[in-house]
């Protein structure tokens, strides 16, 4: 018999953690499906090394929400027995690969983003947040790193690789405000000192964005309507289908283990 | 696959401090920093590194395998070049 999903008391701290954690654990799976199917083996290596990292952080950070709620649930609770609309991701990190460009786009867009939150969540007064973000911080610099060398290659490449770079940059453009939201429950951790506004995070994030998209010959979309939903579970059709492949082993053999 | 323009690189990891960078493998990479990049990714996953070389491998001038008579055999009869031939006193202790 099917595991049936698991309710979540989402507290404002569970949810804030669990927002992180969804990202982390979903942007980490959609690196992981190319494993085995990457443009070159070094960079089925690097992928999957990134997909690694964010899976560390998803784990760290739903243990942390489980134990902030206080309940019966767990990481893998968490992770394998909520249901899509229980999700609350960016909706950015849900989209498909697509082409490699596309990856690396997300990516960039995401780790930019990462790299300056958990520097800045490295002073929460939440001491697993922040201890959390010490570690997150050193990892997505480096994701950082990765796409933004990426970008710059793939948009000064050849016509090719621009004409995609381009393509997937316009495509994503309108999943990036979701990162510099805030609602209410936000907003009273981030009075209190436990979270970051990431709205103080925006121009820098611009900066660096915009900087690496100069450089790679690329331009930035002029358009700012943006997406949102995915905070509040309100996903694109491609969560659904991710998950049913994440969860399908422990929705079917509840509690299995190897 | 490499594509065939895809240059190759080899890459040596220096795993502590005060130990020499030691050759463990090679890569393709588009360009140095790539090849850093991807020597990070493939080469130091399990925390072996605290520094890595990465050099084109067309840049390396490598002994010619047929001429290894000529290089290396000479010294294989002259065991006297071994510090085999003393006795190390004990107060010296571990050399």
């Amino acid at each position: 018999m099917a595991a049936p999903s698991i309710t979540v008391s989402e507290t404002p701290l569970v949810l804030y953690t669990l927002r992180r954690a969804d990202d982390a654990l979903i942007l980490g799976h959609r690196l992981s499906e190319w494993c085995g199917h990457a443009p070159m083996l070094e960079e089925d290596m690097a992928l999957a090394n990134m997909a690694l990292d964010l899976l560390g952080q998803a784990r760290e950070l739903y243990s942390h929400a489980a134990k902030v709620e206080g309940r019966d649930n767990d990481e893998d609770k968490l992770a394998y027995l909520r249901d899509v609309r229980q999700y609350r991701n960016l909706l950015l990190v849900e989209q498909p690969n697509g082409d490699f460009a596309r990856t690396m786009v997300r990516q960039f867009f995401y780790a930019a983003f990462a790299d300056l939150y958990w520097r800045a969540m490295m002073k929460s007064k939440d001491a697993t947040l922040a201890a959390i973000a010490a570690k997150s911080e050193k990892e997505s610099a480096y994701h950082l790193r990765h796409s933004c060398e990426w970008l710059v290659r793939l948009g000064d490449g050849t016509e090719e690789s621009h004409g995609r770079a381009q393509e997937a940059i316009e495509h994503l453009w309108a999943y990036t405000g979701e990162m510099f939201e805030v609602d209410d429950t936000e907003r009273g951790l981030i009075d209190a000192g436990i979270a970051v506004d990431p709205a103080g995070l925006k121009a820098q994030w611009l900066k660096i964005v915009g900087g690496v998209i100069a450089e790679a010959t690329l331009e930035l979309p002029s358009n700012d309507w943006m997406q949102q939903g995915g905070r509040i579970g309100r996903h694109s059709e491609h969560l659904g289908h991710l998950l049913s492949e994440l969860q399908s082993l422990q929705r079917s053999f509840p509690g299995a283990t190897w | 696959m490499a594509t065939p323009n895809t240059t190759l690189w080899e890459v040596f990891i220096r795993s502590r401090n005060g130990l020499a960078h030691r050759h463990c493998g090679s890569l393709h990479a588009a360009d140095a920093t790539m090849a850093l990049q991807a020597a990070r990714d493939i080469y130091t996953r399990r925390g072996e590194g605290l520094s890595i070389w990465v050099v084109p491998s067309n840049a390396i001038t490598a002994s010619d395998p047929s001429e290894k008579g000529m290089m290396f055999e000479p010294a294989e009869s002259k065991i006297y070049r071994h510090p085999t031939f003393y006795d190390v006193p004990e107060e010296v202790g571990h050399m």
